[in-house]
């Protein structure tokens, strides 16, 4: 299993890499899609004004890097700790299956 | 990418908000049963929307030169069904709207209805045809992730094309330059979700079995 997921991971990671290299614009931005969406909302209707906006922005891109990094690290080390313990459980169970009879009934 | 605050009108807003709120109560209502029914699963719930959760805030680069992010409902939707991944998805959607100005609380309802409804639902629904077809584990989970994160910007797409038809082209001319901004690019993107979802079913069908033991997603016995 583990070397299939790294060649999943790999092949993620090549598709994620691949614009960087090659794209189907000419001088790409790498700039957001919603932020293209805003554009072509303009051009589409020129009257249009946003009748509300973000109760709350964050000061500098710093900042809304910082609180997407957060994201991501809350979300990542919550999936570690599920399979870390996941992991150690089934380790455990395996032990005692192969440890004396007498303590068998623990495992369920 | 989402729909950004304010600009949806206010009728489109409350109408997508409208067509959102039954999923989202039926939503609360499969994750109270299921948690109620296999407390064993609360874990691997709270796993889901934490994979939810460093998925869109992953911002990756695509062939169309511009940057946007996977969904991560796919998972969820899989493992306990698309109801469950309404209220997660709807809770990072919340997040990005009130700390990240990503999204909107006024697009709140429409953002729900792509990511949170219309994505894990054609997950759900593709993962089992899928299987029903006899397809193996690993292509049902990656076309169910690549399809759901595709879909739910088909629908960012369609959700714009309605409130701004295009001068000339109507609805469908409109369709056609929101899709390249947000379908087209979101290609590669559908694509990395899958491989990654599939790195994540291939873990759990080591470690987290026990914990999916009420749920069909390994029926059938396919690894």
């Amino acid at each position: 299993m583990a070397g299939r997921n790294a060649v999943l991971l790999l092949a993620a990671a090549a598709v994620a890499a691949l614009p960087m290299i090659f794209t189907l614009s000419d001088g790409p931005e790498f700039a957001g899609a919603d932020d293209q969406a805003k554009t072509l909302i303009r051009q589409i209707r020129p009257d249009y004004e946003p009748w509300f906006s973000s109760v709350w922005e964050p000061p500098s891109v710093e900042v809304q890097s910082l609180l997407f990094a957060l994201q991501a690290a809350l979300g990542a080390g919550f999936l570690g700790y599920y399979f870390g313990l996941r992991r150690a459980r089934a380790e455990v169970r395996r032990g005692e299956g192969s440890a004396p009879a007498s303590r068998s009934h623990a495992a369920h | 990418m989402h729909i950004m605050e304010g600009f949806l009108p206010a009728a489109h807003c409350a109408g997508w908000a409208a067509a959102s709120a039954p999923f989202v109560v039926y939503g609360g209502w499969r994750l109270t049963r299921i948690v109620r029914e296999h407390p064993e699963a609360k874990l691997l719930i709270a796993a889901s929307g934490a994979y939810c959760f460093v998925l869109s805030a992953l911002k990756i680069p695509s062939v169309t030169g511009s940057c946007s992010h996977p969904t991560g409902t796919g998972l969820g939707a899989v493992l306990f069904g698309p109801g469950v991944m309404t209220i997660l998805g709807s809770i990072v959607l919340l997040f990005q709207a009130l700390l990240l100005a990503h999204g909107g609380l006024t697009t709140l309802g429409a953002n729900i209805f792509s990511m949170a409804i219309v994505g894990p639902w054609v997950a759900w629904g593709l993962f089992r045809l899928v299987r029903t077809l006899g397809g193996s584990l690993a292509v049902g989970v990656f076309l169910a992730a690549a399809f759901g994160n595709l879909a739910t910007y088909v629908t960012t797409s369609m959700q714009l094309a309605i409130a701004f038809p295009d001068p000339v082209g109507g609805f469908t001319g409109s369709l056609v330059k929101f899709g390249t901004i947000f379908a087209f690019t979101q290609v590669p993107l559908a694509i990395i979700e899958g491989l990654l979802t599939v790195v994540a079913v291939n873990m759990l069908s080591t470690w987290g079995r026990d914990d999916l033991r009420g749920f069909s997603v390994f029926a059938g016995g396919a690894r």
